[in-house]
């Protein structure tokens, strides 16, 4: 591996996207819709003409910022553009030399799903990922009926998010198509990406493309941090909750020449109260400090057709968990009192290269390369737990047309190394992955109601072997406003059991591995094939947009490493399955616009998610058959100088959940077999003064329901019964929040 | 490893080199297109990627033009003015029939002036 380390690039998969656009509408000056008033992006031949409602549509991409607006008798006017946001504009006689404000309001959908993209894919954009105001982004899909928040365990305040019915293990977790949630990262990983760098975060349901890699099974998230090119110059926002914690975030932005730009990013969090609303004895949430950095450069040479990223970044998280009374210094590795510390350092260098072919846009190569270097020292109680893992991943892609832009087709190889220190306990379990693969991915797009997207790899992976992954998405629009998908893929991975399944060390469980001929901790790979179609029909009701969307996805595993909780409350089984184990999931979506600033979204889940265990075929633990969810937004209409306030509530409802077995503890340490349903409700109310500055208040679990009994055992933490892993609700009762966000442009 | 990487990126640098050399493989042009939506930008670019060589198509309603990037060994401009001008749109030379004028939608008549 030696200096390949030090030669980093990587390619901006932005040219393997599909287009966006941007929309919106221009008024005359007695704010009547104005058909036939032109657009243009400066310096370019995109342009279009708004049409008898006085409404246009226009492709958008990031290198265009600066929109021109003519109409003869109006002054032409050039609107500066950050992203695609709904526009409304209204235009000025050109007599009135008066200089007017100009009135932008940007109305655009927070969460968006595509009418023309091929893949079942939606798109939160930044003002979608506000509404959580804290803090990080496996905390931000609380608003989103595509992902499911759980907790992890009653020690870490973990969000563990998953996806039809599977945890995000089975999820491919991307960093602008790079995979940067994987091995040991996978646990805390997601609370790793302060959620300001965001830009916006795709979420695609089912198979996925191949671009990326084979581990995606039920879906794939990529999140695309904020572009040095297009920031602005300073950027703070600062957090404080009843909880005792607190986060800053700041950004310095600086365009160093035409062509290069950076951003640094600065973050630190820190909870400093211990708090115990339960009266168990045990903190509800960690006691943590982190520090995270990041320094990107963006290079740009439109002309020539470059792009290219770079990215270093470096986190350090300390966590501390346990019993109030636990001081690491005194009691560390004793049975004084049971604690736990989780300590991570991160290093992450990443870079990207792009490049559009001058004569031919259809055409573009690039590389990605990242080193990720991610260790892990841990103890829970008297348990040790410590990973390091060092990675490196590249991959070359080529994007170009066969005959015309109808048919497109990327191509590419790429290459990933991972070298796994690991010991649970003083066990050595450490091992070294590699494999190098190759892909092709057609797209046939007849750009009117149909396309197909069909793609397939071939990996050779050390402890996988060598195998095919295949993959296809289909979109047509039968109709109006209507839009069918069916996709189906193959996926293949190999389990990191210890460091996906840590919560299991915060227990008096012992960790069994059931087989040993398998090259995977003793497991053999685990396969599944997933299965979806999905209906979505926009219509208008009242003269009001809706939206209404059926989904349905079926993943089957043909190997799974199974975690079984049902054997006994004292171990926790891993082995590979023997019969079947597959998640169903079928969801409604009914999205409905009251006014134009009042947005209402609905969607009920049901889940069939089941395995068969020795004991027999069981439901998933900690998995919901019935959800329900619901989030509203309104806000009021942006008043001169950026004014504006914005009202957000989402409410969810959890159905019962069946448990892990722990029918053979004594009866105060049992839990029983399902857990009681339950809702949860989020608020938050954002005051923006203007352009530069805004504040919010919020709160988190307004209904304040706590699980009764979070850790079994409490009182014997060095016992047969403990258990700290059983967590189907909040732990910390109502929280509420403040913060403020300042922008200098 | 970093030789199949490398072989690989020769590889691709090689179609590219190949790509670039006859230049007559990927000729653009800009030219006049009548038309008024969204349904004669699709009809028109249907036209155009009809002719064999037709790379990329573009309809822009508001400049009444057509970006193309046709491989000239395969088919000439003309082919696709005339394709083009059989949907009933007329181009900057080649005009549209009468009768495939009237044939076009409603909305899609577009001032002949």
């Amino acid at each position: 591996m030696r200096k390949i380390f030090l030669i980093l690039f990587l390619f901006t998969a932005a040219f393997a996207q599909a287009q966006e656009t941007i929309s919106g509408k221009i008024l005359d000056d007695k704010k009547q819709p104005l058909p036939g008033a032109s657009l243009y992006w400066l310096n370019t031949t995109i342009g279009t003409s708004t049409i008898e409602d006085g409404t246009f549509n226009l492709p958008y991409s990031s290198e265009n910022t600066q929109l021109v607006i003519s109409y003869i008798g109006f002054r032409t006017d050039t609107l500066s553009i950050a992203s695609p946001n709904y526009i409304t504009y209204t235009m000025k006689l050109s007599s009135g030399k008066e200089l007017d404000e100009v009135e932008v309001t940007k109305n655009r959908k927070s969460l968006e799903r595509s009418y023309v993209k091929t893949a079942n894919v939606s798109n939160m954009g930044s003002k979608e990922l506000l509404k959580a105001a804290c803090c990080n982004i496996g905390e931000s899909f609380e608003t989103n009926p595509s992902i499911d928040v759980n907790f992890s365990d009653a020690l870490t305040g973990t969000r563990q998010i998953k996806m039809l019915g599977l945890t995000s293990p089975y999820l491919l977790i991307a960093e602008e198509n790079i995979p940067a949630v994987r091995g040991a990262s996978q646990a805390y990983g997601l609370s790793f990406v302060p959620g300001t760098w965001v830009e916006s975060i795709q979420i695609t349901k089912g198979a996925g493309s191949v671009v990326n890699g084979y581990e995606s099974i039920s879906g794939q998230i990529n999140y695309e941090l904020l572009k040095p090119v297009n920031d602005i110059p300073f950027f703070l926002n600062a957090y404080g909750s009843t909880g005792g914690r607190f986060e800053l975030n700041t950004h310095f932005n600086k365009k160093v020449s035409d062509k290069w730009s950076s951003t640094l990013f600065v973050h630190g969090n820190t909870r400093v109260a211990k708090n115990d609303m339960n009266d168990d004895g045990f903190l509800d949430n960690p006691l943590a400090k982190q520090v995270n950095v990041m320094n990107r450069w963006q290079y740009t040479d439109a002309e020539k057709g470059w792009v290219s990223f770079i990215n270093a970044r470096y986190m350090r998280d300390e966590k501390q968990t346990g019993e109030l009374d636990f001081d690491p210094d005194r009691d560390k590795l004793t049975t004084n009192y049971w604690g736990s510390e989780i300590n991570t350092d991160k290093l992450d260098l990443s870079a990207k290269f792009g490049y559009v072919f001058p004569d031919m846009p259809f055409q573009s190569m690039g590389i990605q390369t990242a080193y990720n270097w991610h260790k892990q020292e841990s103890y829970f109680g008297l348990k040790q737990y410590d990973i390091d893992q060092k990675s490196f991943y590249s991959n070359l892609i080529f994007n170009s047309i066969i005959n015309n832009t109808l048919n497109k087709f990327s191509t590419g190889i790429n290459f990933t190394y991972d070298n796994y220190d690991e010991f649970v306990n003083t066990t050595d379990v450490g091992r070294i992955d590699n494999s190098v693969g190759a892909f092709f991915e057609y797209t046939y797009d007849n750009t009117d109601n149909f396309s197909i997207v069909t793609g397939g790899r071939f990996d050779v992976h050390n402890r996988l072997g060598a195998f095919f992954t295949p993959r296809m998405h289909l979109r047509y629009n039968p109709w109006n406003k209507a839009v069918l998908r069916a996709s189906a893929g193959r996926g293949k991975r190999a389990a990191n059991i210890f460091a996906e399944n840590q919560a299991y060390f915060g227990s008096s469980r012992e960790l069994n591995i059931l087989n040993s001929g398998g090259k995977v901790y003793g497991l053999d790979p685990e396969i599944a094939w997933n299965y979806g179609v999905s209906f979505m029909q926009g219509f208008t009701l009242f003269n009001k947009n809706a939206e209404f969307v059926v989904d349905f996805y079926r993943t089957d595993f043909e190997n799974r490493a199974v975690v079984d909780v049902f054997a006994s409350p004292q171990q926790v089984q891993f082995y590979n399955l023997e019969g079947a184990s597959s998640a169903n999931s079928l969801q409604l979506e009914l999205n409905y616009e009251i006014t134009h600033h009042f947005n209402i979204r609905t969607a009920y889940k049901y889940y069939d998610v089941t395995t068969d265990y020795t004991s027999g075929t069981a439901e998933m633990p900690l998995q919901s058959k019935h959800r329900f969810f619901t989030n509203v937004g309104y806000e009021t209409h942006v008043k001169k100088g950026g004014k504006q306030w914005k009202f957000d509530f989402t409410y969810n409802w959890l159905g019962k959940q069946r448990l892990p077995y722990t029918g053979t503890n004594p009866v105060q340490e049992q839990m029983g077999n399902y857990s009681p349903a339950f809702s949860l409700m989020n608020a938050q109310i954002t005051r923006t003064f203007s352009g530069v500055f805004e504040v919010y208040v919020g709160g988190e679990n307004i209904g304040n329901y706590r699980q009764d009994k979070a850790i079994l055992g409490a009182s014997d933490p060095f016992g047969p019964y403990f258990d700290t892993s059983i967590v189907y609700a909040p732990v910390f009762g109502q929280m509420y929040y403040a913060g403020l966000r300042f922008k200098i442009k | 490893m970093k030789k199949i990487f490398l072989l690989m990126l020769v590889m691709l640098m090689g179609l590219t080199m190949q790509a670039q050399e006859k230049k007559k493989k990927n000729a653009k042009y800009n030219i006049e297109v009548k038309g008024n939506c969204e349904m004669c930008k699709k009809r028109i670019e249907k036209a155009a990627f009809g002719v064999s060589g037709v790379k990329y198509a573009d309809w822009h309603a508001d400049h009444q033009d057509i970006h193309l990037i046709i491989d000239e060994n395969k088919c000439s401009i003309d082919d696709v003015r005339k394709a083009i001008a059989k949907t009933g749109h007329d181009t900057d030379t080649v005009k549209a029939k009468d009768e495939d004028y009237e044939g076009l939608h409603n909305c899609c008549q577009y001032d002949r002036g």
